[in-house]
């Protein structure tokens, strides 16, 4: 296709016809997808990407490789959209492992009826934060699916990057002693949905954290190259990832309440709903568990890196009990933080 | 934050402690066998767990978690109401968030949205209301449950559904109260309350006079609380100067928030919706009498109950379930039987595990590594 101009899309919204192999189809690919991701990997639109291995090889000593899948309502939110979380998120799963992202593959489902210039925004802002993040797409599929079988549109992205040899980032490596910190305000993804879904009018300015970590996670590794433990708290908050830890590590990890960064406007919407930020998703913020003898050296990279300027030590890894997270309150009381039992519901009163 | 990090001051809480401390010391009775002071609603019992407060306090006082959550004393009988209006055709069922989880005999409303029921959380009865003028070709069921805290915006919302002239808009009616159920637990032979803290969103309401019975016919003090930690911590102090001086006062520490007589308009639009049952089921506690309120007559048009055919069977608890003996204070969570073994949050058998403001789902989930460990 590279000897010919590329087709072009006229409609203005998906039809069943954009999934079906025709030529409708490869308008929208050859418009939409490959105008904007555009890249040498990409446009012959092979049905695979091919990689040179020695190149790959060089970079480091192990391949890391994940996949997730992208469902938000609504498609847009202050900060972002379904697009730069697809591959952010991708890029962030890669990071905590140590790895550098290299390559992201896009998979769309799209229902009927989708604005074009919806999803051309989304496949546009794809492209500008996998720039940001130094990843390119190299391979995708399209699928449409009747009106009513799909919510606009869901993105699965997978992801593959290079780790240097002697980064050993691992749940299980948690010991004792070891530091827990965190790069910023937590809670903030998870509040700005649920403000820009509409339902409450809460007059407050909130914004999706969404930013991609691997310069971050390399950063630290530059001061701390014996990181214990790394993982984006995406999904579940930053409870999530720290019960994660204890249970791998059959360790305990104890938070200290007033350390834990929120802003106030995430604490208002937590007070109003009667919900807990430790549980908010975050799409920019990662958990690390370092040495610590070294935790604040880790921290002063942290605070000296644009994604990391409000980090914070949290807490800290104890020998028991095994399995289970404490909160000290600023009282000096303590409690269990749980892993969620179900999805957080607003309490009626 | 404005209005609450006041309410949840460490130091402020040390120095009220340290009076807690020593007040306990001059209380004789205390040192041969702890206090046992009820916190009637679950907000306390919350904020209680959230800030680890019973650990900080001295062995003598043992806290109580009582009634006082909506979602916790919901019976399965009712839940399978909700799944029944939710499974009708042309019905959008709304709820409270929390009430989603709740398990009927064969599933929850969570359960029921997966299969295929138009189920809704919303915030606000109006919330429900707005629902139904923007769909007019639908019945919406709002599930209005709650004490006196959630009743009046209830009622203001079936008062303006009827100003409209709205046909589609219907509550399903759970709303209970508080008074009838504190007498139930006080008439109990096995009780051994001391004092209580009372409810403070619902004094809001209805003001402290309902609670007057407490102390003249049942000679126990009860100081109505606000939520924060500072606020739970100055009544429980302001409980034990009364036993110490032999007192059963009613007090009221949520000044700032409950005046002495209630919401007046708020209770005349109660008064006019709503009208007491003859008896309510409570989950845990079994049949209460008049502890429940129905849609009066001039608005059945709104009522669920009526309009809808329900299966309004009766469910009883599982027999291992001892969340009465819990409520009533005669054990504590972790004594049950089934506690943490078939009773968990993820698969609750009774009450109290049911919402994160039941006793044992609190314990379980925040509770005390001593306690759980046991």
């Amino acid at each position: 296709m590279t000897n010919r101009p590329r087709r072009t899309l006229k409609a203005d919204t998906i039809t069943m016809a954009h999934g079906s192999g025709c030529k409708a189809m490869r308008d929208l690919i050859e418009d939409l997808f490959v105008g904007a991701f555009d890249n040498p990997d990409l446009n012959p639109l092979e049905d695979q990407a091919r990689f040179d291995l020695a190149a790959l090889s060089a970079q480091g000593g192990q391949l890391a490789f994940t996949t997730d899948s992208y469902v938000v309502d609504p498609l847009f939110f202050p900060g972002g959209n379904i697009g730069t979380l697809a591959v952010n998120g991708t890029v962030n799963d890669l990071a905590v492992s140590g790895a550098i992202p290299k390559y992201l593959s896009c998979g769309m489902i799209i229902e009927e009826g989708m604005a074009v210039s919806e999803l051309r925004q989304i496949v546009q802002s794809m492209r500008q934060t996998a720039d940001a993040a130094g990843v390119t797409i190299v391979t995708g599929d399209t699928k449409v699916v009747p009106k009513g079988k799909g919510d606009k549109l869901f993105i699965n992205t997978s992801g593959i990057g290079v780790i240097k040899a002697g980064v050993n980032i691992s749940a299980q490596r948690c010991r004792p002693g070891d530091k827990v910190i965190v790069n910023g305000f937590i809670g903030d993804h998870g509040a700005a949905i649920l403000n820009a879904r509409g339902d409450l009018a809460l007059d407050v300015e909130l914004k999706t954290d969404c930013q991609p970590l691997h310069s971050l996670v390399q950063a630290m590794l530059e001061v701390c190259p014996d990181i214990h433990a790394i993982r984006d708290a995406s999904r579940g908050g930053v409870a999530t990832v720290v019960n994660e830890f204890a249970e791998s590590s059959a360790l305990s990890i104890r938070l200290l309440e007033e350390a834990l960064p929120v802003r106030d406007e995430v604490r208002g919407v937590c007070e109003i709903l009667g919900l807990d930020a430790l549980y908010f998703a975050n799409e920019g913020k990662l958990v690390a568990v370092v040495p610590g003898e070294q935790a604040e050296a880790v921290l002063a990279a942290m605070q000296a890196h644009p994604a990391g300027r409000g980090s914070a030590i949290i807490g800290e890894v104890l020998a028991g009990p095994a399995g289970r997270v404490l909160v000290q309150t600023g009282f000096g009381g303590e409690r269990i933080l749980d892993m969620l039992v179900g999805e957080q519901l607003p309490r009626i009163c | 934050m404005k209005f609450v990090d006041e309410f949840r001051d460490p130091k402020m809480a040390k120095a009220v402690l340290e009076q807690i401390h020593a007040v306990i010391k001059e209380i004789p009775k205390a040192q041969q066998q702890p206090l046992q002071i009820m916190e009637v609603c679950g907000g306390h019992t919350h904020s209680i767990f959230r800030y680890g407060l019973e650990q900080l306090l001295p062995k003598e006082i043992e806290l109580v978690h009582g009634p006082g959550c909506p979602v916790c004393v919901l019976p399965m009988g009712r839940v399978d109401d909700c799944v029944a209006i939710a499974e009708q055709p042309d019905v959008i069922f709304t709820t409270f968030g929390d009430a989603m989880r709740v398990p009927g005999s064969k599933k929850s409303l969570q359960q029921a949205k997966a299969d295929g029921c138009d189920v809704r959380m919303v915030y606000s009865p109006m919330d429900a209301l707005a629902l139904a003028i923007a769909n007019p070709d639908k019945r919406v069921v709002f599930f209005g449950l709650g004490f006196e805290t959630t009743m009046p915006s209830t009622a203001l919302t079936v008062k303006q559904a009827k100003v409209q002239g709205i046909d589609n808009f219907f509550l399903f009616c759970n709303h209970i109260t508080i008074i009838p159920t504190i007498k139930a637990i006080l008439d109990s032979p096995d009780m051994y309350i001391d004092g209580f803290l009372g409810p403070g969103h619902v004094s809001m309401v209805i003001g402290q006079k309902p609670y007057e019975f407490v102390s003249r016919h049942y000679d126990r003090p009860l100081v109505v609380s606000g939520f924060e930690p500072l606020d739970v911590l100055q009544s429980i102090h302001m409980l034990l100067l009364q036993i110490r001086d032999g007192e059963a006062r009613i007090e009221n520490q949520y000044k700032r928030i409950v005046p002495d007589g209630g919401n007046t308009q708020a209770l005349q639009a109660v008064a006019e919706v709503f009208e007491l049952r003859e008896f309510f089921e409570w989950r845990g506690l079994g049949s209460i009498d008049h502890s429940g309120v129905q849609i009066r007559e001039g608005y059945a048009a709104f009522d669920a109950e009526k309009q809808f055919t329900l299966p309004n069977l009766k469910i009883a608890d599982p027999k291992s379930c001892q969340c009465g003996e819990v409520l009533k204070g005669v054990i504590k969570p972790w004594q049950c039987k089934v506690f943490g073994k078939q009773c968990t949050p993820e698969t609750p058998l009774g009450a109290l595990m049911v919402s994160t403001e039941g006793a044992c789902s609190a314990y379980h989930s925040y509770g005390r590594i001593d306690a759980v460990n046991m």
